[in-house]
């Protein structure tokens, strides 16, 4: 300890606008040294290819079934196909974009930086999660390729079990084996988080992008397994013909979707609260003001987290669960719905009085406080129990799911990305290229999701290939949107890819933020992080109103 | 980046770690963890025996009777003989005692030893009289012989389908079970070929903690899993 430095780190280190010589992208770049790597840094930026692809290919299957949608008929793919192209949309994304999202790409990347560490605490643990991953992943391609699946991304027994003939036994094995990815990610930033924060650095000092973590990592690591074993033994019934899920042979399906929800709904959790995590940092850097009610969004993290654990049965409203566990169960959704809220109103009230700055990094934080408050809204709406029956499996629970996963998520997902971009490549993207694809992307994700609540308003049953023509107007419009969504995405592709190569170096500390991976990091970061390990001797968050962008 | 500090004396840090209290603290942690995880991953089948136990008690009953409570408590008192020989390794690693006869080597030999007993047992007297008798669930379902013969007769609520149940989840978690210890006896291959290279001394033991908590964990899962399928028909 003694040779460690005092330093306090409000003293801004002096800004160096030149790229640091040596840094985690340079220092070797031999293709081995990169698929062997134990750098959290970069396993991170393995994770944000390998889930870029991903979310590519899950877009594409969903492009493909809007087309089909246009028009009543089903005249673009036949029903069986077009089951299987939702579901595959479905397990790609889920499995294979929204879980590893944030916590493996920005979490991997961040965490350790944010709380003072060389890295994470099991470097080679962390690099078996992202071969787990592939592992997993590659079935999913392979999937594909041999006839798909059909189920929904639900594998709801005795469908999946006894009567669909798609290759269900793969899809499930897929799903398991990346779960023990996801687990290991979660053990792995439980202990870093526990063990290894810089002198100084409390619990209530933590930026609040750790603390959605921890809560992250609390489910991934007690719900992952519990969807494991129960995917495992639909394999097994599926190939041996024993009903453990199975009316026909004294199996009770239900038991299947109580303990797949009791991962599944949590698992909702893991995907958006790194995301919360992400709007934290984002809307007190930009608003230049420390998080109105620091403690109140710690501790609703783990408040969701922990409630999170026990809403499950409002899945099952309709399913034949007692009516009273169906009571219960919508009461506690009306609970957790708490935590939720408390974190939009701390964030609005961070901006209030706060001096807010345009950025784009801005522009998604607060296009997803909107969607996402739509999102949580209607999932109250399901929640209710004498509400859900006329909305359950309508475009109403399609488009409030989406609002919250990809309003919510992916939104919260691309303003990290664009937030800690200069970071991560050590170059600034054309800014105003990124301004337009933020609102484009929000402009088009409106009009995709919004006709759809119309459309289960309306009575508009999901998951299926031909419709009444009645509802072709507002599906035309939703198809449209998606179209206009689908070139919002595009666009960031082509300008973070174009930054690399021609972008402008963006200095340590382009927009005058506060934290460890700014004020103690160059851009990008020492293969070790840090030239000493800092010493914290203050909150988070202390802005002053006075940090200036220098880009 | 994959250089540790070798400081002359005492255990070896890794390099991301700052001192050896964080490195022991950082794996102890993560063991336990893992371990949690493990607890949540029997517990969706401990969740469906709940369920099925207490829809079908009758077909438990009459499936628990075709045990063979006796070669389960053969099998449970190896089980925990072996957990206490994993114990005494751990003991011997912390006061130096490595490739000796009481040492870290004789103790993984002796766990190892037992663990197989186990595994042989629970193949030769239990999976194989049954898969030969026709005690598979699913496809292969056809009770027949001396052992087992009088299951076909059991028609009591839920009939042969919560039969199969039972056996079914016998099968699943037995299995499950034993795979765990497969699984344990590769890490005391590889546990032996460390000390073998002198990879432990009384400051260099996570290793062979670790596992002996696994060990044991693995061990506990049987504790439960014992009672629930060789005694619910309480031997008279
Ligand atoms: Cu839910």
């Amino acid at each position: 300890m003694a040779e460690r430095v005092i330093e306090h780190i409000k003293d801004f280190p002096e800004r160096d606008y030149e790229a640091p010589e040596v840094h985690y992208l340079n220092w070797a770049g031999t293709v081995k040294s990169w698929l062997f790597t134990v750098d959290h840094k970069r396993i991170a930026i393995l994770y944000l290819i390998s889930i870029s692809v991903f979310f590519l290919v899950g877009g594409l299957f969903a492009a493909i079934f809007r087309l089909e949608l246009l028009t009543p008929e089903g005249d673009v793919l036949q029903a069986d196909t077009y089951n299987k192209f939702f579901t595959l949309h479905g397990v790609v994304m889920i499995f294979f974009f929204l879980i590893p999202s944030v916590p493996a790409t920005l979490g991997n990347f961040l965490i350790p930086l944010m709380i003072g560490a060389r890295d994470v605490a099991f470097p080679r643990l962390n690099l078996l999660s992202w071969y787990i991953y592939i592992i997993g992943g590659t079935l999913a391609v392979i999937l594909t390729f041999t006839g798909g699946v059909d189920t929904g991304w639900t594998f709801y027994s005795p469908l999946s079990t006894s009567y669909a003939n798609t290759n269900v036994f793969l899809a499930v094995s897929a799903a398991f084996i990346t779960g023990f990815s996801s687990i290991l990610t979660g053990l792995n930033f439980l202990v870093t988080i526990h063990k290894m924060r810089a002198p100084g650095l409390t619990w209530f000092r933590l930026p609040l992008f750790i603390w959605a973590h921890y809560a992250t990592s609390v489910i991934q690591i007690l719900g992952t397994p519990v969807v494991a074993i129960t995917l495992f033994l639909i394999g097994v019934e599926r190939i041996w013909g024993v009903g453990i899920f199975d009316p026909g042979l004294g199996g009770d399906p239900i038991l299947f979707q109580h303990l797949f929800w009791f991962y599944s709904h949590p698992a909702v959790y893991i995907m958006i609260l790194p995301g919360m995590g992400v709007i934290s940092e984002v809307m007190s850097c930009f608003s230049r003001n420390r998080v109105f009610g620091y403690e109140m969004i710690a501790f609703s993290s783990m408040g969701i987290a922990i409630i999170g654990f026990i809403v499950w049965g409002h899945h099952m409203f309709i399913s034949g669960q007692s009516m009273y566990a169906g009571m219960v169960f919508s009461f506690l959704t009306m609970l957790v719905a708490v935590p939720s809220a408390i974190k939009i109103f701390n964030w609005t009230g961070t901006m209030y009085k706060g001096n807010v700055v345009w950025e784009t990094p801005m522009i998604y934080a607060i296009g997803f406080m909107g969607l996402f408050a739509i999102g949580g809204g209607t999932g109250l709406y399901l929640g209710n129990m004498g509400l859900d029956v006329p909305l359950h499996d309508t475009y109403f629970v399609v488009s409030h799911f989406h609002y919250v996963m990809v309003g919510g998520m992916v939104m919260a997902y691309l303003c990290g990305l664009h937030f800690w971009w200069p970071k991560m490549t050590g170059k600034m993207y054309p800014r105003v290229a990124a301004n337009i694809s933020a609102i484009v992307i929000f402009v088009g994700f409106n009009f995709t999701f919004f006709p759809q609540f119309m459309l289960g308003w309306l009575g508009m049953p999901r998951r299926y290939h031909s419709y009444h023509p009645d509802f072709q107007v507002l599906n035309i419009f939703s198809t449209a949107g998606a179209t206009v969504l689908g070139i919002g995405f595009m666009i960031p592709v082509f300008y973070f890819i174009w930054s690399i190569f021609k972008g402008k170096p963006a200095g340590s500390n382009p927009w005058g933020a506060r934290g460890l991976e700014w004020e103690k990091c160059t851009s990008p970061p020492d293969p070790h992080n840090f030239k000493e390990i800092p010493i914290v001797t203050e909150e988070a968050y202390a802005y002053t109103g006075e940090e200036t962008i220098s880009v | 980046m994959s250089e540790a500090s070798h400081p002359t004396d005492g255990p070896v840090v890794a390099h991301h770690f700052e001192t050896w209290e964080q490195h022991e603290e950082s794996c102890t942690m993560g063991m336990w963890l893992f371990l949690a995880q493990e607890v949540m991953f029997f517990g969706g089948m401990f969740c469906c025996y709940a369920v099925y136990r207490y829809l079908y008690p009758e077909a438990w009953f009459e499936g628990s009777s075709a045990l063979d409570w006796k070669v389960g408590a053969f099998n449970t008192s190896f089980l925990l003989l072996s957990s206490f020989t994993m114990a005494m390794g751990v003991y011997y690693n912390q006061t130096g005692r490595i490739n000796k006869l009481f040492g870290v080597m004789g103790m993984l030999w002796a766990t190892l030893f037992l663990g197989i007993i186990f595994v042989a047992v629970k193949l030769q007297f239990e999976w194989l009289p049954k898969y030969q008798e026709g005690v598979v669930p699913g496809t292969l379902w056809g009770p027949h012989g001396h052992h087992y013969g009088q299951l076909a007769d059991f028609d009591g609520p839920g009939g042969q389908g919560a039969l199969q149940l039972f056996f079914w989840l016998y099968f699943v978690m037995t299995g499950m079970h034993a795979l765990h210890m497969l699984i344990g006896f590769g890490i005391i291959f590889w546990l032996m070929i460390k000390c073998l290279k002198g990879n432990f001394n009384e400051h260099s033991y996570l290793h062979i903690l670790f596992f002996g908590l696994y060990w044991h964990f693995v061990d506990i899962v049987w504790i439960f899993l014992y009672p629930m399928f060789y005694l619910v028909n309480p031997p008279h």
